[in-house]
Order: C-alpha cells, then structure tokens, then sequence
C-alpha cells in the first residue's frame, strides 16, 4: 500500500521535502512505516523521538492505516 | 477573541488578560514565554516557529479544557506565534482565571509544560553560523 506523508520540522529537512510517499508491503501499521522510513532515512533514528499522527490525533505503533488517511510525522515538538 | 489562537501577529497579553476577567476571579495568572538572545551561551538571532496547525489548535483545545476542569478555572486563553519572531517578542502567551490565585498558578504551569509535551509546534533557533532545531535530538 501507498502512504501519503506529510512532515514538519526536521522530518521534512530529514525527507528533503514536505511531503512524500511511502510504499509499505504488508500490513499497513504504523510499526512498518517507521521500520520503512528508517531504513531509506536513518537520520530517523538519531531523533530523541518520532511520533505520528493520523486525522490530527497521535496514533501508536499498531494503528492500521487507511487509505483515506492524514499521516503525519511528528518529530520532537518544541513549541511555547 | 479568539481563545485559542496560532498567529503571525504579535501576541498581546494584555488582551489575552482581559479575555479571563470576570466579576469571580481572585486572581488571573498570565504567563509570557519570550524568546531569548541565546542558548547556552551561543547568541541566537533570532527564532522560527511552524506548526501542523489543525492538530495545533486542537492540542491546544485540550490542554485548556483540562485546566479549565482540574483546577475549576474560569477560563483559560492560549495564544501562540508562528513564523519569524524576534529576541523580546512573545512566542506564547497563556492567561487563566480562577477564584483563587493557588488553582490559576497551578493551571498556568500545567499547561506551558504541556503544550511544551504535545502540541505539534517547532522552533529552529537561528544562529550567526547556522540553524537548529530545537530538542530534535537526544
């Protein structure tokens, strides 16, 4: 399946662009999209954290996606 | 005015202290987080803040319905730069109300550190030399 993604932050300076897709194989979760932008991105990894969010909620690594869905990376915020 | 508000404007918390004002309140405690000349002695010129705006506002919606319920605030307003902001300017301006100051210092507090934790907004300091952002890595 075909993920549209949009970044903010460091994730979109990490993906060169503010948004992208993300072919995943399999189930479609959270858990493989991570596993999948890691290893065409490790500068993933060196974040304290990387958080996504789905229809402008927080989702955890289990949620499946649909293909309707708002994803979002979320990389550690630094507002106020 | 808008209670909960993302801008590019220049905050104002005078106005944001009036907005919490009733006739009940003992107190209202207003915090003004400003942007500062440097950062662990490096000089920054200054910041840029962006947000995932939507998820922002609705962020912001919960942190200030919370307050509002645990410490039985009057009201509670959240207001938050974006874009180019200078050293001295506002980045966040939060005001809330209550009958007594102890519950409206305690609300106060809870919410900057919150919004600090889940509200999907970032900063980049913007240095002599380069650009970071903030607390983007360990």
């Amino acid at each position: 399946m075909k993920i549209e993604i949009t970044a903010f932050g460091i994730a979109k300076d990490i993906l060169k662009q503010k948004r992208t897709e993300v072919e995943i194989s399999g189930e479609p979760s959270i858990a493989a999209l991570r596993k999948e932008l890691i290893s065409n991105f490790p500068d993933f990894e060196k974040l304290a954290s990387l958080k996504f969010a789905v229809n402008t909620e927080y989702v955890s690594d289990n949620y499946q996606l649909k293909p309707s869905d708002e994803v979002v990376l979320i990389p550690p915020v630094s507002g106020g | 005015m808008e209670k909960i508000l993302i801008t590019e404007s220049r905050l104002d918390a005078k106005a944001c202290t009036d907005a919490v004002v009733y006739p009940g309140a003992g107190g209202i405690v207003v915090f003004v987080g400003t942007v500062r000349n440097q950062t662990q002695g490096k000089p920054v010129q200054h910041l840029e803040f962006e947000s995932y705006e939507p998820m922002a506002l609705k962020e912001m919606r919960k942190i200030a319905d919370q307050a509002i319920e645990n410490w039985r605030l009057h009201d509670m307003v959240i207001h938050h730069r974006m874009g180019r902001v200078e050293i001295e300017e506002e980045a966040v301006v939060i005001a809330c109300s209550s009958a007594h100051r102890k519950e409206a210092f305690a609300a106060c507090e809870y919410a900057i550190d919150t919004l600090k934790e889940t509200v999907p907004i970032w900063k980049k300091e913007i240095f002599e030399d380069g650009e970071v952002w903030v607390s983007a890595h360990p």
